[in-house]
């Protein structure tokens, strides 16, 4: 002790208490409240799972959205959002949001799907709301790519581009591409209406029109672009700009490079052709 | 300057050249003086057969290129299944019969340009030789002559001395453009009131565009209850299900967007009257150029139009609070009917799409 009590005096002491504090600060966070600490969630009951769901509620999103759900200045209340918008808030990572802005922005998730399923749980125990859809709400139909491309251009074209390439909106705000959205995510935006999204609920756009909407966006996305490079699907604003900039600039190089290129002939060349001759004359 | 004058110049020049020390100050050049043609330096082709032969080979291939490509063409036009696709690095899969005829075609004009370039630069001459301008102006007697002509035939038709025929001809002149300006004065009727008018009556059914039938005569109401806060929903008159032919121009008047807001948001009692329990409806039609606004930002209640930016404030009877538009969105008053569906309440009250010259 008395060794410990003489160093304490060290210029680094301070340092080293400092550090080993936040060691344990952060060994405390990783064994307890992380969610990567609570992974073994899988296959209990409601309860447990809203239990679990509220335990990470608290680590997670309490900060924001309060400790009661009841929502704060930095974010809204939960209740009554129901599963569906837990579920596609963080499983396409714009939830917890790393930083304000114009728009939250989608980024690497990194809670597994069952933790994601607690909180969704925990949240749906505390007001309903749209529910998490089945995989058969949201399986494409090749037989209802028609419609949906109806319903597409009538509904999301305007905000996300004939194609589904996004767009912007106002004050950065932006509709973003749905070009790599996965189906379950698309069904869940309708349903919730994402940030400035409007909603789509079930009683002006049914279920069956929702799912007509993705299988049309999905069979859009994997059809071939059979003129040639897509350039962004954007139409002619891209393929002008490629013609002004690129094409231009590649033919302006090549009238310099014709120019630039003489024909004529070195006098070397000259006085050879010029001896040659006088020798044949000879 | 004629090249005799520019010869004798040379020689005056000359001439006077070996009389410096005599007191009188010579000008040694002329300012203004032709300076000639510069140096001619012979190509490589013009001294050497071989090259220039080589160059005459080159030129006929790349000739050749050009027809072999355009017959290439014709063949991949008929060869190349045209739902055919491939998977062409950096494009990605695109159709193949689209990529080869644009390749071919691109190579066959590309070589003919380069080969009668290369053929111009190589081997067609390129001494550099003036070419002198001639007088524009006829000589005198050739001018006499021609004027003599002109006369002689003014007055052999009689135009002078018959002013019945002279005048008649003028006058026939000046009405032959009329018939241009009668056509244009007529291109199709008139508007009259159509555009003051929507297909919208008291009672007209709204139907939601989500439910109308592909073939588009068969669509469902709205009932209140149906829209969340946050909705939007794209809507049409009744009437549209049977417009027939005539479904285009009812539409592009009479096309519809209901939102519903918590009430407490509209600024606007006239707005919240012409609602039910924060469900409004307005035009989808711009009244900049007509487009249809329906990027609707649930937040901030603002409806922009895709093609120019215009902004409108739903909350606040759809004034604009940017972009090209001059005019409000015009509203659509509503109520529910005795079967609990949104109905019209009148026609719009102002008229929608874009400001017209009579609009007033």
């Amino acid at each position: 002790m008395k060794k410990l009590s003489t160093r304490r005096r060290h210029p680094l002491a301070a340092f080293a208490v400092l550090t080993l504090a936040l060691a344990f600060a952060g060994a405390l966070y990783a064994a307890l409240v992380s969610p990567s600490a609570s992974a073994d969630s899988g296959g209990t009951s409601l309860a447990a799972q809203i239990q679990q769901g509220k335990l990470l509620y608290v680590s997670s999103c309490s900060s924001c959205h309060g400790m009661n759900v009841e929502g704060t200045s930095l974010g809204p209340s939960l209740i009554g959002t129901g599963s569906a918008s837990v579920d596609f808030q963080m499983s396409t990572g714009r939830m917890p949001a790393q930083q304000f802005g114009a728009q939250i922005q989608a980024k690497p998730n990194p809670y597994t799907p069952e933790q994601i399923d607690d909180i969704a749980a925990y949240v749906q125990s505390l007001g309903g709301g749209p529910v998490i859809p089945s995989a058969s709400q949201y399986a494409t139909e090749s037989t209802e790519v028609a419609l949906g491309g109806v319903l597409f251009r009538t509904n999301c074209t305007a905000c996300h581009n004939f194609s589904g390439e996004g767009g912007a909106l106002s004050d950065g705000k932006f509709a973003p591409p749905l070009t790599q959205t996965a189906p379950i995510n698309i069904y869940e935006a309708m349903l919730t209406g994402p940030q400035n999204m409007p909603v789509f609920n079930d009683q002006v756009l049914s279920p069956k029109d929702k799912q007509a909407i993705i299988s049309y966006i999905v069979a859009d996305r994997n059809s071939p672009n059979p003129g040639g490079a897509g350039l962004g699907r954007l139409g002619p604003v891209s393929e002008g700009l490629f013609l002004w900039t690129v094409v231009l600039a590649i033919l302006l190089l090549l009238a310099v490079w014709i120019a630039a290129h003489t024909t004529k002939a070195s006098a070397e060349r000259v006085a050879q052709a010029a001896a040659a001759k006088s020798k044949s004359e000879k | 300057m004629s090249d005799e004058m520019k010869h004798s110049d040379e020689l005056a020049h000359s001439g006077h050249g070996d009389d410096h020390g005599h007191g009188a100050v010579a000008l040694h050049d002329d300012p203004f003086a032709d300076p000639g043609l510069p140096e001619h330096h012979v190509r490589l082709t013009d001294i050497d057969e071989k090259a220039a032969k080589r160059a005459e080979r080159q030129v006929a291939i790349l000739f050749a290129i050009s027809a072999l490509s355009a017959i290439g063409f014709c063949v991949a036009y008929t060869e190349i299944p045209i739902n055919k696709i491939y998977d062409f690095f950096p494009l990605g899969q695109v159709g193949a019969s689209n990529l080869v005829l644009g390749a071919l075609l691109g190579l066959s004009l590309f070589s003919m340009g380069a080969g009668a370039v290369y053929w111009a630069r190589t081997l067609m001459t390129d001494v550099e030789f003036p070419q002198e301008r001639h007088h524009l102006e006829s000589d005198p007697v050739t001018k006499a002559e021609a004027i003599a002509e002109f006369q002689q035939g003014v007055a052999d038709s009689g135009f002078t001395s018959r002013p019945l025929i002279r005048r008649t001809l003028i006058g026939a002149m000046a009405v032959l453009p009329l018939p241009a300006l009668w056509i244009l004065r007529d291109l199709g009727p008139l508007p009259q009131q159509a555009l003051r008018s929507t297909a919208w009556t008291a009672g007209e059914l709204i139907i939601n565009d989500n439910t109308v039938s592909l073939d588009g005569t068969t669509g469902q109401g709205i009932k209140p209850a149906d829209i969340t806060i946050g909705s939007l929903v794209s809507a049409r008159p009744q009437a549209a299900l049977s417009a027939g032919d005539d479904f285009n121009d009812m539409m592009i008047k009479s096309a519809i967007l209901l939102v519903r807001m918590d009430p407490a948001d509209i600024h606007s009692q006239q707005e919240r009257d012409w609602g039910v329990d924060g469900i409004v409806a307005f035009s989808k039609i711009c009244t900049h150029v007509g487009c249809p606004v329906s990027l609707y930002e649930q937040q901030t209640h603002h409806m922009l139009c895709p093609c120019h930016q215009s902004t409108f404030d739903l909350t606040n009877d759809g004034r604009v609070i940017f972009g090209p538009a001059a005019r409000s969105l015009p509203q659509l008053p509503i109520t529910v009917n005795s079967d609990g569906y949104l109905v019209a309440v009148s026609d719009f009250t102002v008229p929608v799409g874009p400001s017209f010259w009579e609009r007033g």
